[in-house]
């Protein structure tokens, strides 16, 4: 019984055949699993490792050294505010001690609701819109405490889900087609092209 | 009077789509480089002296022309923009993906690769959707696949997300990353991936901003590249401004022509410092860089020219910081910043960057002592010995040695800032 709904699990597979190497689409798949999951679960890391011939454990010692995947639950809407140098100049600290008190959760935690999760993100290069903020890797361009304050009752409420997907969606957008060039023409390709540069060097001589 | 090659669809709205690409000659360099051979595309890659806009400024031409010595298997473009304060990546790969895309073609056909993987950090959410969406219309539209636009070149594009790391920009941390597993740097030598890249086998990896200046190249040539800028940098330049300025942005000006004090106070460029204040310190080419100040303002913003001042121009960013703000919580804040993204391989990084970190800490909140300042100097040493620039390295890839650069620009330039820390707990600054 697979952990993945069928739907997942051939964009999983399609996944995997985009790679020479079937280990390479374990951080893809492993961003999709967050989709279905909204973190990675147990039982997707399972499955991520058997997908791409690697142990569970594995999956989880690689997932692990990314920011980015949560091997524990998070809150429908993670709210990154990035405090580097540049969103510091602009006031990033303050904003940051605004959303603690406002959503009453420190950072890397999670409201009561289940609805929030908020972090403090290194740099997110936005830099010109500081400080930079994001929500479920969205950039939200609220600056200032009541933009932001604006934006956490909209999200509550249910607004801007069109743009804003829950935590774990990430690229909506998929492949239209898996790869297209036959192998056999490379191979065939690669040696006209060898003949012609080597024909060309001749020529040069 | 200014020269835009790669944010030349910057007045349109819809600047990302295929219909604004084919409407402004897009995919044009890419059917040129078809009927060209690859050699000659290489060639004028040559001309333009084309230098890698992701921080290390090596040529392009050059990082090939390895390859052309040792057939190349595959074809890796770093999205991975993560240096702080560096945000030009982000705007072409959410502006113009089609730009990126006939890049990456024009360089797989010169390189004859038959697959290509476009890293783009997991951050960017719209910008993967973007290529990606730019990738299924450039696939329909012919331009990718099997027999593309019927030159009987075959080559595929793989739209790779990365999932959070600042150290999956150095290239041998990427394709780790890529290959599925942590982002650890591999240890060098061999120094490029053209020689044991991606799978072990031979890979190019070039930066987003520096493919997307191919179709240009092929469209207009490389020696009209080459007339632009002066010296080594040719071309123009993406420079993310930000911090105390009144327009940060994404400008493209023409290397060497500009100084930092035009980039900063042009009224088309940054417009000055915020609230007439002057200039203290910038950050050039990144929080890896040593900082400038006021006296290196007028330095022209060429490769060369910035590197015998002592720092680099990196990645492109400019940090401003003005005479308000204060240099001991600059310096911790960055300091931060890679004590959270060290990889954890090297013992002088991983130890060293949590140590500064924790003194800097002190000194910013008032607990520091006297001898933190030569603790801070002395432990940066021990992972840059000499506090040299370019830095000695004691660490697998140059993470570690970058670290040192602001609390020693910092010690060395603001030592009573430093010192009031001690004595007074703070300092009249920034509060």
């Amino acid at each position: 019984m697979n952990h993945f709904s069928p739907e997942l699990r051939a964009k999983a597979e399609a996944l995997v055949a985009l790679y020479p190497q079937r280990r390479s689409a374990l951080i893809p798949m492993c961003h999709l699993a967050q989709g279905q999951d909204g973190y990675l679960t147990e039982e997707a890391m399972i499955e991520v490792g058997e997908l791409c011939g690697v142990t569970p454990a594995e999956v989880r010692g690689t997932a692990t050294f990314y920011d980015m995947l949560h091997t524990d639950p998070v809150g429908k809407y993670v709210v990154g505010i990035c405090t580097n140098i540049a969103c510091m100049l602009s006031g990033a600290d303050e904003l940051l001690e605004h959303a603690k008190g406002r959503l009453g959760c420190a950072v890397g935690s999670t409201t009561n609701d289940g609805t929030f999760t908020l972090e403090e993100t290194e740099c997110l290069a936005d830099c010109d819109v500081a400080p930079c903020v994001q929500v479920n890797h969205r950039f939200v361009r609220t600056t200032t405490p009541e933009a932001l304050d604006a934006l956490l009752d909209e999200l509550k409420s249910g607004g801007r889900s069109d743009e804003i997907p829950p935590h774990g969606t990430l690229i909506r957008v998929n492949r239209s087609v898996p790869l297209q060039a036959s192998k056999d023409a490379i191979v065939s390709e690669r040696t006209a092209m060898r003949d012609a540069q080597a024909q060309r060097a001749e020529a040069a001589k | 009077m200014s020269t835009t090659i790669v944010t030349a669809r910057r007045p349109f709205d819809d600047s990302f789509t295929i219909e604004r690409a084919l409407a402004t000659g897009g995919y044009e360099g890419l059917k040129k480089a078809l009927k060209m051979t690859p050699e000659a595309i290489c060639a004028e890659v040559d001309a333009a002296s084309l230098l890698g806009r992701g921080g290390a400024g090596f040529p392009a031409g050059r990082k090939w022309s390895m390859l052309r010595k040792n057939p190349t298997t595959y074809l890796v473009i770093n999205g991975d923009e993560s240096e702080p304060a560096t945000f030009k990546d982000h705007y072409l790969i959410e502006r113009d993906p089609h730009q990126l895309i006939e890049g990456v073609l024009i360089a797989a056909y010169a390189l004859q690769v038959t697959q290509a993987f476009i890293f783009i950090r997991g951050e960017f959410a719209l910008g993967l959707e973007r290529v990606q969406a730019a990738l299924n219309e450039a696939y329909a539209h012919g331009a990718v696949g099997q027999d593309i636009f019927g030159s009987g070149f075959s080559v595929d594009i793989v739209v790779h997300p990365g999932a959070g790391a600042y150290i999956c920009g150095e290239e041998t941390s990427l394709l780790e990353s890529l290959e599925g597993k942590r982002g650890f740097p591999r240890i060098k030598p061999p120094f490029f991936p053209a020689a044991i890249g991606l799978y072990g086998e031979p890979t190019v990896v070039n930066n987003v901003e520096t493919v997307s200046n191919l179709p240009w190249i092929v469209s207009n040539g490389g020696a009209a590249f080459a007339a632009l800028g002066a010296g080594r940098s040719t071309g123009t330049r993406l420079f993310a401004l930000s911090g105390d300025v009144l327009q940060s942005g994404v400008f493209e000006v023409e290397m060497v022509k500009n100084t930092f004090r035009d980039l900063i106070e042009a009224p088309h460029l940054g417009g000055g410092v915020k609230g007439g204040r002057s200039v203290k310190a910038i950050i050039p080419g990144g929080v890896s860089a040593p900082w400038f100040y006021p006296e290196h303002l007028d330095i022209p913003l060429g490769q060369d020219e910035v590197a015998e001042a002592g720092s680099m121009l990196g990645s492109g960013s400019v940090v401003v910081m003005d005479e308000s703000r204060c240099m001991v919580r600059a310096a911790w804040r960055i300091t931060k910043f890679f004590s959270r993204e060290s990889c954890g391989q090297c013992t002088p990084c991983r130890e060293g960057s949590g140590w500064l970190e924790r003194i800097l800490y002190r000194l910013e909140h008032g607990g520091g002592r006297i001898e933190d300042l030569d603790l801070l100097l002395d432990l940066c040493d021990n992972i840059a010995p000499g506090l040299t620039w370019p830095p000695q390295q004691t660490t697998i890839c140059v993470l570690g040695p970058s670290i040192p650069s602001s609390i020693h620009s910092g010690i060395s330039h603001f030592r009573d800032e430093f010192l009031a820390h001690v004595h007074d707990g703070g300092c009249s600054y920034d509060r």
